[in-house]
């Protein structure tokens, strides 16, 4: 309990003084108001909940999942398509554009989610190229081809229309705020703590009464759902969507992400989301020395700190006070006898 | 009538027979021993009572009910729980979640509840707690609960196992070896254990290849030889059976 309000306030000081950061930015006197700096943070806060999204099955499932940017695609094409083609409020198609993911996901999710974890990378990776593919070939001619969907039109909150990179930065980080809300409730939960049974010991889950492949759909297609929401975000953010926003090596990228910050843990997330994100803003100048930094910097961590940098904490459990004095052997005597109230074996 | 029967079960692997054409009628309130000579097919048997593998012929009936071919995890929420030869438990989990892990299946929250608290959750959330507690007070590892189940002895990894199965709810428990690794003060207390199990009401079917242990705890002995039961019966007529003498001896065991 004390460990949930102690994390609960440290989130809600990291994203109040984010929320600081685009009136500071100008009072402080950086160049243009702060411009470019708010567009990497909004930069930033996509990846954030994309990595957020991919550690429910990367991180706590344990699922071998390189193919994030499929669903990130989906999201955001369904999005462009719904507001150009169809004149749909663009921030209107979050809901749709993120089921369309999780249809995706489902249909690929099914016949694959039982391969062992090398084959299922492989397929995961086809399917971004898959969707990538569609994407340029214009399929269905409503994709725009190579050139993808522009004029994607401004996205309207109770009247007022964003315009600057700073109502497009509250709008970003109010949803990665949500996305940290509600999947740490998740992870703190039944539904949690399955997955991550599943990743440490699928035999020994399905064991403990876990229906393990059912567990790796759902955590499959509720990240793809919030990736196809993230993808609608981006396209408020860019205006418009072209193939060239979601190759493989985004797909990379998030994954690097999870794995260096910390498979499981939020924290860790956020700050590989900074770091990888951030530096490669940085660097943007030194394409090819960032990319040996990159792979330098992988090599390092799993050879010296597998677990990420900020590992994933054990959960807290409140179990009532006072621990009770029954050592000895196997203190038989003081045995809760046949435990009480919970109902036997399913009769 | 038997709460667990097998009705002509064969498995092979390859041209192997692990399992041929068994037959068993397993009582209720009961403690059985199942042995053998190692590669007798005594863990396979034990795999297609629980799912992990599917019989080729035979069925399985538990209850009364057909259980052939059910999913692992279907089969444990109808009450069979087991432990495994090989540990494994969720090396890098404290104890508690260990625990917590069995009694998944008997908890109802699913995604919409985990986000929206509702006060049944919170309560059978509470409730799982204290039960997985209580679960390890049972096998004697409560002081050890938040620390990770990796850094056990051989001998509490087991326990912690049992643990984990009895928080299920089962009412047949299965054991592959679960004296394997102890050492002779670990083993005296597993028998109790197991005597403790068995009066909550919980049927035991165990492998073990601790003859002391099988002959003390045990009503009932079933004695396997490449994959066929060659004898079964009270312990007292298991010592002096001359198939299972020769079984022993003859394979140089
Ligand atoms: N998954 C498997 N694949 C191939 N052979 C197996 C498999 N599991 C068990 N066996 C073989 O089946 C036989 C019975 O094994 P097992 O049931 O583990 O015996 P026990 O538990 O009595 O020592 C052995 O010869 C073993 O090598
Ligand atoms: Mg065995």
């Amino acid at each position: 309990m004390i460990a949930a309000r102690r994390s609960l306030l440290s989130w809600s000081a990291f994203f109040a003084s984010l929320a600081a950061l685009p009136p500071l930015l100008p009072l402080l006197g950086v160049d243009g108001g702060g411009a470019v700096q708010i567009g990497v943070l909004n930069d930033i806060g996509i990846y954030l909940i994309l990595a957020l999204s991919l550690n429910i099955i990367l991180g706590h499932a344990g699922i071998f999942h390189m193919g994030h940017t499929a669903f990130f695609a989906v999201g955001a094409y369904a999005a462009a398509i719904l507001n150009t083609s169809c004149g749909w409020p663009i921030l209107s198609a979050l809901p749709v554009a993120g089921l369309l993911a999780a249809l995706l996901a489902f249909l690929v999710a099914v016949p694959v989610i039982r391969l062992r974890g090398d084959y299922l990378l492989v397929v995961t990776i086809g399917v971004v190229e898959i969707v990538r593919i569609c994407l340029v070939n214009n399929i269905f001619g409503l994709t725009g081809g190579a050139n993808g969907i522009a004029g994607i039109g401004r996205a309207v909150i109770l009247g007022r229309r964003l315009t600057t990179p700073a109502d497009i930065f509250y709008l970003i980080w109010s949803f990665a705020a949500l996305s940290v809300l509600l999947f740490s409730l998740l992870e703190n939960s039944r539904f949690g703590r399955a997955l991550n049974y599943i990743r440490e010991d699928e035999v020994a889950a399905a064991g403990c009464g876990i229906n393990t492949g059912r567990h790796k759909i759902q955590a499959f297609v509720l990240g793809a759902f919030w990736a196809g929401m993230a993808g609608t975000l981006f396209a408020v953010k860019t205006r418009l969507v072209d193939p060239e926003s979601f190759t493989f090596s985004e797909s990379v990228m998030l994954f690097a992400i999870v794995i260096l910050g910390g498979a499981g843990s939020m924290a860790g997330i956020v700050l590989g989301t900074f770091l990888l994100i951030g530096l490669q803003e940085i660097f943007r100048d030194f394409l090819e020395a960032r990319m040996l930094v990159f792979g330098a910097a992988m090599v390092a961590m799993m050879i010296f700190r597998p677990q990420g940098l900020l590992p994933a904490r054990a959960r807290r459990y409140d179990t009532g006070g006072r621990t009770g004095a029954s050592p000895g052997a196997a203190g038989r005597e003081k045995k809760p006898g046949p435990p009480a109230g919970n109902g036997a074996a399913g009769t | 009538m038997s709460l667990l029967s097998l009705r002509g079960l064969s498995k092979s692997f390859g041209g192997l027979v692990a399992v041929a054409h068994v037959s068993l009628e397993l009582e209720a309130d009961a403690v059985i021993g199942l042995i053998g000579p190692n590669g007798a097919g005594k863990t396979t048997l034990f795999n297609l009572i629980t799912g992990n593998q599917r019989p080729d012929s035979g069925g399985i009936f538990f209850d009364g009910r057909d259980i052939t071919g059910l999913p692992t995890h279907a089969v444990v929420r109808l009450g069979i729980a087991r432990t495994f030869q090989n540990i494994r438990l969720f090396q890098s989990m404290s104890l508690l979640e260990n625990v917590l892990a069995g009694r998944h299946c008997r908890l109802r929250a699913g995604l919409a509840a985990s986000l929206l608290r509702p006060p049944f959750q919170r309560r059978e959330e509470r409730q799982a707690v204290r039960r997985a507690r209580d679960e390890l007070a049972f096998v004697g590892l409560e002081e050890q609960r938040d620390k990770p189940a990796g850094g056990l002895s051989h001998g509490s990894q087991r326990l912690l196992e049992i643990a984990r199965a009895l928080a299920t709810d089962p009412r047949f428990l299965i054991l592959d070896e679960p004296a394997g690794g102890m050492n002779g003060q670990e083993t005296a207390a597993l028998m109790e254990l197991i005597a403790a199990i068995r009066s909550r009401g919980v049927s035991v079917l165990l492998i073990e290849h601790d003859m002391n242990l099988v002959m003390k705890v045990c009503r009932r002995i079933v004695v396997l030889e490449y994959g066929v039961v060659i004898a079964q019966g009270a312990p007292e007529h298991i010592k002096r059976d001359p198939a299972v003498i020769e079984a022993y001896l003859g394979s140089g065991e």
